[in-house]
């Protein structure tokens, strides 16, 4: 980007934000340019997050000075972020599930006929609109609550970009999104910067981060690290600021020889048209399902592991019929599985990060009906130190942890169960560079003691990075597998995509 | 869940170790957390011993504690309930349709154990009924126990033919107003269902899944804990409380009453929520529904000592109750700020 602009368009100074005992931003400096992307990194809990509820006006600074267009602004609710020309897509959707997509798009300002009342057409009309502008496909007459966590982020896209604002703060867009998707996104963050809009992009993601963005800056522990234009430096350069160390290769993958079959799935189907699907996940392998978002991934997660009763098929582990109608009998024949959605799927926010870690274990650690403390505390330590929890969070509420240790907290679960398979959807989404790390580790060491693993993956370098073998699926079904040593992100999405198809008239080719 | 007593050691400011900056002082949510509602029950207690006659006397106390005995008895097991994020609008009708069947066994010449044995599982029955349209028909608690709130009192009056059942040569009756070692027998039941329930939901396999239902339902579900199950159950565990104290007011008054325990309900949730559990579910401890009973008993009894009319003593008790609720709620409001703060960051550079 050019350097001409004298004045940039948000400049926030010495902005300082104390939660109770905890410094979330510690006096840190940012300005964004009309016309730029300006990505914001650093590891959960480096006060990226906090900076973007600044700006939202859902959470008031403690000291310094926000300036837009140079002129002192107070931004004290989500209003007069609105009023000031600041949109947020959050991580976390502002929505109404029980509601249909056309309903939330049009939340607060329904059009209305001439009678005054609901005009139902013209709301459908504009949610299109607004859906077609970010080339979503999605039918508006759906309930929210009915798409998948992808689509869902979706619609809260086209919401608030239809709000055409002048400052537009992302945080972490794609997480959940498919490639197609992102591409999308992609189209219409490019669009809005050459409408003259300053973008924040906060994001894990390196690749996209250094597709789009003008200059990087870095947060660490609440504190401003150092901004740089993007072609001055380079993602190492990025990930020594992030982490305050260099990091050597992300991924722990060690190859090794597969022992036996462990989970072998045959013919399996879902009530909802996922399947028939089979494959065999061996001894100490790590295989990844890869696909688009609604390509049957996480469901057929849920299929093995008893979240959602089968409608035909079977599963077996070593051997032993496995085909389970509840994830209680999935678990008693060796199958663990960590869901989706840690908020909604897999934690107890509330409950301390012990509890949570203990409570599928507790049956291990039980005398004449009695818990024994002392030795569930034991365990529970132990996993936390091979996954480099600290200690003292053991009493924390889970809800307090950052995603990173909170997602360590599921996986510390799972490991402490000990699984002849294990099942993990999508188990570094949202988690920063260093637990993610830790989170791979994790991975191989357990493959390397025997367990055979199963994991579904959006992030394409992670998925060949981590596994041994890639299946593909779209529509519901396995399209194609790969040998991850062989594969490369665009042999997975051309197979994802159904581009295969197109070429050789075979699905299974 | 755990670790998080009332008790002194309780006061210091929980570890928050790890994040940025941590600044030592004094932080009014956890501490109102741990020991708030102990405070407001010493608070009430010296008043009620300073202003009203008689309040502090041995013979009160025991009193106090008798009356608080029943409701104390059903909201330990409404406590169950609200944990999983329910809710027992029939404790009430239970109590008088367990104190019935207890009676009639009595005066058909059963020997009391059965009579005694027979209300409680009367109770426990109707809870059990409760449970099972709840947790496997997907019915709403609120409406399924108002419909069997409506149900089991029609029944205790076609049971009576409406008229209470008088019986001077109750055999039970010392259940409610004899004294074991100078301490009246509800009152030793009371002291005994909490240590059981204590017992139950702090150092059981169990109670950790009564937590995690109503913390998280789908969670625990994805955790391999039946849910179903555990949500049956909790319903069976208030109704087996409420037909334990329906026996003891059957006892207590030396009769059936098809009237008995009307309103009970409210006064046992009244006491659990002021006890500090969330009627969202998953957060709460059985120590903070005793206090909650023998708060709402003091104020009651010391009322009533200072000779404050019965419509007033209603006004109060309603205000007592919005008033801890909202104080309950004020505390949570910085816990919600707090959450997405960083807490152990760079968690790699620490080992």
């Amino acid at each position: 980007m050019t350097m001409l602009q004298s004045q940039p368009l948000l400049r926030l100074e010495a902005v300082t934000k104390n939660f109770g005992p905890t410094q979330a931003l510690n006096a840190v400096d940012f300005d964004l340019r009309a016309g730029e992307v300006h990505a914001l990194m650093g590891e959960n809990g480096a006060g990226k997050s906090t900076l973007m509820k600044i700006l939202a006006g859902n959470v008031q600074r403690d000291a310094g000075r926000i300036l837009l267009d140079g002129e002192e602004i107070d931004v004290r609710s989500p209003a007069d972020a609105a009023a000031h020309g600041i949109a947020v897509i959050h991580q976390e959707f502002n929505a109404v599930p029980a509601m249909t997509v056309a309903e939330n798009l049009a939340l607060g300002q329904e059009p209305r006929n001439r009678y005054g009342m609901l005009d139902r057409s013209a709301m459908l009309a504009s949610a299109r609109r607004k859906l077609a502008r970010i080339g979503a496909d999605i039918d508006p007459r759906r309930e929210l609550g009915e798409l998948s966590v992808g689509l869902q982020q979706m619609v809260e896209i086209a919401r608030v970009v239809s709000e055409r604002a002048r400052i537009l703060v992302l945080d972490e867009p794609t997480a959940a999104l498919s490639r197609a998707e992102a591409l999308h996104l992609y189209d219409v963050i490019e669009e809005m910067r050459a409408a003259g809009s300053g973008l924040i992009y906060i994001s894990h993601r390196m690749e996209e981060v250094w597709q789009l963005a003008d200059r990087v800056t870095v947060f660490r522990d609440g504190a401003f690290i150092g901004t740089r234009e993007k072609d001055r430096i380079s993602p190492p350069d990025v990930v020594r600021m992030m982490v305050g160390r260099p990091l050597d290769d992300l991924y722990h993958h060690r190859r090794r020889s597969a022992g036996d079959i462990v989970l072998d799935v045959s013919g399996l189907c879902g009530a909802d048209g996922t399947g028939p699907v089979s494959f065999q996940v061996r001894a100490g392998e790590v295989v990844c399902l890869a696909g688009l978002i609604g390509a049957g991934r996480t469901e057929v997660a849920r299929l093995v592991f008893g979240a959602d009763k089968p409608s035909g098929g079977t599963v077996t582990v070593r051997g032993k019929p496995a085909t389970a109608t509840s994830c209680g009998r999935a678990m008693a024949a060796g199958i663990g599985m960590v869901p989706e959605d840690r908020k909604k799927q897999a934690l107890f926010l509330d409950h301390s990060v012990e509890d949570n870690i203990a409570i599928s274990s507790l049956h291990t650690h039980v005398r004449s009906g009695v818990l024994r403390r002392e030795r569930i505390r034991g365990a529970v330590e132990g996993q936390m130190h091979r996954l480099r929890l600290r200690r003292s969070a053991l009493r924390l509420p889970a809800g307090a942890l950052s995603g990173g240790n909170q997602q360590k907290a599921v996986l510390a679960r799972w490991l402490m169960r000990r699984c002849d398979v294990l099942i993990l959807d999508e188990p570094t989404r949202g988690v920063d560079v260093g637990a993610r790390s830790e989170i791979y580790e994790a991975i191989d060491e357990l493959a390397a003691a025997g367990t055979a693993i199963l994991v579904i993956s959006s992030d394409l370098p992670e998925a060949i990075g981590i596994s041994d073998r890639i299946l593909v699926m779209r529509a519901g079904r396995i399209v194609h597998e790969l040998l991850s040593h062989h594969a490369t992100e665009e042999d997975v999405m051309f197979h994802a995509t159904g581009m295969a198809a197109h070429a050789h008239g075979d699905d299974n080719d | 869940m755990t670790d998080h007593s009332l008790g002194p050691r309780d006061k210091a400011a929980p570890e928050r170790g790890g994040g940025p900056a941590p600044k030592p002082g004094f932080d009014f949510a956890t501490w109102w957390d741990r020991v708030g509602i102990l405070v407001v029950l010493v608070v009430l207690t010296a008043l009620m011993a300073a202003v009203a006659p008689n309040f502090a006397t041995v013979g009160n106390l025991l009193n106090i504690a008798r009356s608080i005995s029943i409701n104390a008895i059903l909201a330990a097991g409404m406590t169950f309930v609200i944990l999983t994020a329910g809710i027992d609008l029939s404790v009430g009708s239970i109590v008088a349709v367990s104190g019935i069947v207890a009676v009639l066994t009595a005066t058909s010449g059963m020997p009391s154990p059965v009579a005694v044995i027979l209300g409680v599982l009367a109770g426990a029955a109707a809870g059990l009924v409760n449970g099972l349209l709840i947790a496997y028909l997907s019915l709403a608690a609120f409406i399924v126990t108002l419909g069997t709130m409506t149900f089991l009192r029609g029944l205790g009056y076609t049971m009576t033919d409406g008229q209470p059942v008088v019986s001077n040569v109750l055999n039970f009756r010392d259940i409610g107003n004899g004294y074991l070692a100078g301490i009246p027998v509800p009152v030793v039941i009371m002291a005994v269902v909490y240590l059981i329930a204590w017992f139950t939901l702090e150092r059981t396999r169990y109670g950790k899944h009564v937590y995690a239902v109503g913390g998280n339902g789908e969670a625990a579900r994805l955790a391999g804990i039946n849910v179903r199950r555990v949500t049956t159950s909790v319903y069976a565990i208030a109704g087996a409380c409420a037909g334990l104290a329906g026996v003891i007011f059957a006892a207590r008054v030396v009769s059936a009453q098809p009237t008995a325990g009307t309103g009970y309900e409210l006064d046992a949730i009244a006491a659990v929520v002021l006890g500090g559990t969330s009627l969202m579910g998953g957060r709460g401890r059985l120590i903070g529904t005793l206090i909650g009973s023998v708060i709402l008993g003091v104020l009651s009894t010391g009322l009533i000592l200072m000779n404050v009319q019965f419509f007033t003593q209603l006004l109060i008790k309603g205000v007592v109750i919005i008033l801890a609720v909202a104080i309950d709620s004020l505390k949570r409001r910085p816990l919600r700020l707090r959450r997405p703060t960083p807490s152990g960051t760079v968690t790699a550079q620490q080992n």
